[in-house]
């Protein structure tokens, strides 16, 4: 549905993105996702035909979004960063506007607007003005607006930036809800919200392309091994050797070591799951099984592997934890 | 054609902010005093007449009102047409809200002339107003309506080009206050170039006198329908609106 290869935008002597390859199939939810600066808006305004690039191409439905400009238009909806709308307009009045510039036929404008202001729970707040409406409202309005003239793709950047948390999960919410009938690229620099909203994943980062695809392949890519940790009651030496000595077994790191207990990160292959084989062979040399449990690597993980050297401390800190935002999952 | 939403959309935005009734209002309120000032000086002058009936030939109310009353509207309009032209882009620029409107299915031009024809259809409005003053003139005189329509025609082309600039200026900014000072400035001077004509001499004077935006409006202001000004005030129009649509166009290439 969206085909973008070898995009390149350069602003004067600051090259924005570079060489940007990537393709979304239809009826999905990809997330592009990278830290402030990194190029996404970029990348959104060239696909939403906003902006011409300086090289490469991106196609929409199969049209090229500089040379069949007019056809990917017709096929889009896109809300840019921070939901730029008109504030002296009512809600309703103002979607009148964008479904008539979209072409949406006089006899069907009020119906669809009607639909999209239901699908975006504004039907209340139709005859306000914009500018009265909060934040989180204004942002829905926004992703209205997109809606209408039933566009194939949706192309939102930063679709919940500036939103308090409980705005933040109803935008999520009603993201999601349009997966299946419209095809969705959103970008976001917040990890979580690409595993709550997304199916796949593209990372860019100093406007290149680092790593895509699904969150599993992702990880799998990035983290070739599955890791267990394990805690056991026993010296330390004597486990690490016997743990070795488990098929599948590719190495063993201590953690930590305190009066006779010692926890390790035991690495498998892929596909192997040790924790049965080392339960067992814990339980037979009557060692306590403190802890086992298998170490997930999170998205956040791949990020920071993906965006490592010496950048990596400084991506980190942009890219807001799990824990921040814990309260909106 | 999809410039009808965009039309729409600006008048709702004119009448819906204070702009349209503030500048409606200044603008008749001025042009109204001076069309009571030049009937109260026609006034004299024709009671002068009354007692030296030579210089009643030279009398008409075409000439010692309609004349100056156009005149002096002109001048009016250079201060209120960059009122009416100064948010159009730049607002939207500064809003962000361009951005959107340029991946709607509608071209540049389109949307150029919606914003154009909104302007213009204030502008009209407005002028509409106006015909209240030779209305009045019609009561106690004989007013030449043909004069009075080729005035006002004059009026619509200068005033159309007052807002192409207008529109053009604003197309080039983020910040409405500047373009509508801009576009002041830029007016003003097409209209003080017409000055400089009067101490230069040969392709000079002809230059300067050609290009001064005000100079064009006399010959209409007479009643006199030249084509030479017609062609002035619609070339200069589309020479400005065609410079916005490439301002447009370069926005695409620098984002
Ligand atoms: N209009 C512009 N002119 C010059 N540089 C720009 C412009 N827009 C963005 N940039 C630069 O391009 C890079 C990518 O910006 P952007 O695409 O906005 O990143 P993101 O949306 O990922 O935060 C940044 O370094 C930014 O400073
Ligand atoms: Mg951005």
């Amino acid at each position: 549905m969206i085909e973008v290869d070898r995009l390149t935008k350069h602003y004067g002597p600051v090259t924005a993105v570079q060489d940007v390859s990537f393709t979304v199939e239809k009826g999905t939810i990809v997330g592009f996702l990278g830290p402030n600066g990194a190029g996404k808006s970029t990348t959104m305004k060239i696909l939403s035909c906003f902006m011409a690039a300086s090289g490469g191409t991106a196609r929409i439905a199969g049209f090229d979004v500089f040379s069949q400009s007019m056809e990917v238009r017709r096929r889009i909806g896109y809300l840019p960063e921070n939901a730029p709308l008109y504030p002296d307009l009512p809600v309703a009045a103002y979607l009148d506007f964008v479904a008539e510039i979209k072409g949406v036929p006089r006899r069907a404008r009020r119906g669809k607007v009607a639909e999209v202001m239901e699908r975006c729970f504004i039907t209340d707040m139709q005859r306000r003005l914009i500018g009265k409406l909060s934040k989180g409202y204004r942002q829905r309005v926004g992703l209205a607006q997109a809606l209408l003239g039933d566009p194939e793709v949706l192309i939102m950047d930063e679709p919940t930036i500036g939103l308090d948390p409980k705005q933040i999960a109803e935008i999520r919410a009603l993201i999601r809800s349009l997966a299946g009938q419209h095809t969705v690229i959103l970008s976001t620099h917040i990890l979580p919200e690409v595993s709550m909203v997304c199916d796949g994943v593209i990372i860019i980062h100093r406007g290149r392309i680092v790593a895509q695809g699904t969150q599993s392949e992702l990880v799998e890519q990035v983290f070739p091994t599955s890791r267990v940790a394990i805690e056991v009651g026993a010296p330390a030496e004597a486990v690490e050797v016997a743990l070795l000595g488990v098929p599948g077994v590719l190495r063993v790191a201590v953690q930590e070591t305190r009066d006779g207990a010692a926890s390790f990160v035991v690495e498998a292959s892929r596909g192997h799951d040790v924790r049965g084989d080392l339960a067992r062979l814990v339980t037979s040399r009557a060692w306590p099984l403190l802890e086992l449990h298998q170490v997930g690597m999170s998205l956040e993980e791949v990020f920071i592997r993906v965006v490592a050297g010496e950048e990596a401390a400084e991506s980190a800190e942009s890219v807001e934890t799990p824990t921040a935002t814990a309260e909106v999952a | 054609m999809r410039w009808w939403p965009v039309f729409k959309k600006e008048m709702r935005l004119y009448f819906g902010s204070p702009v349209a009734y503030v500048v409606g209002t200044f603008f008749l309120v001025i042009s109204g005093w001076f069309f009571s000032q030049i009937l109260l000086f026609y006034n004299m002058s024709s009671m002068q007449a009354a007692m030296q009936p030579q210089m009643a030939q030279s009398l008409n109310p075409t000439e010692g009102i309609l004349r100056p009353l156009f005149s002096n509207m002109a001048v009016v309009l250079l201060f209120f047409m960059p009122m009416v032209t100064m948010r159009l882009f730049a607002e939207e620029k500064r809003a962000g809200t361009l951005e959107l409107l340029l991946t709607y299915p509608v071209r540049d031009g389109e949307i150029l002339l919606g914003k154009f024809l909104a302007a213009g259809a204030l502008y009209v409005l407005l002028l509409g107003l106006t015909l209240l003053y030779p209305g009045m003139v019609s009561y106690f005189a004989r007013v030449e309506w043909g004069a009075v329509m080729t005035g006002y025609l004059g009026l619509l082309l200068l005033g159309g080009t007052f807002l192409a600039v207008g529109i053009l200026l604003s197309s080039m900014t983020e910040n409405q206050i500047v373009a509508g000072f801009a576009t002041f400035g830029i007016l003003l001077g097409l209209w003080v170039v017409g000055w400089g004509a009067d101490f230069a001499g040969g392709t000079l004077r002809t230059v300067l006198q050609y290009v001064s935006i005000t100079d064009h409006m006399d010959s209409f202001s007479k009643g006199v329908l030249d084509t030479k000004d017609v062609v002035y005030y619609v070339t200069a129009m589309a020479f400005a609106l065609f410079l916005a649509l490439r301002s447009l166009e370069a926005k695409r290439w620098k984002g």
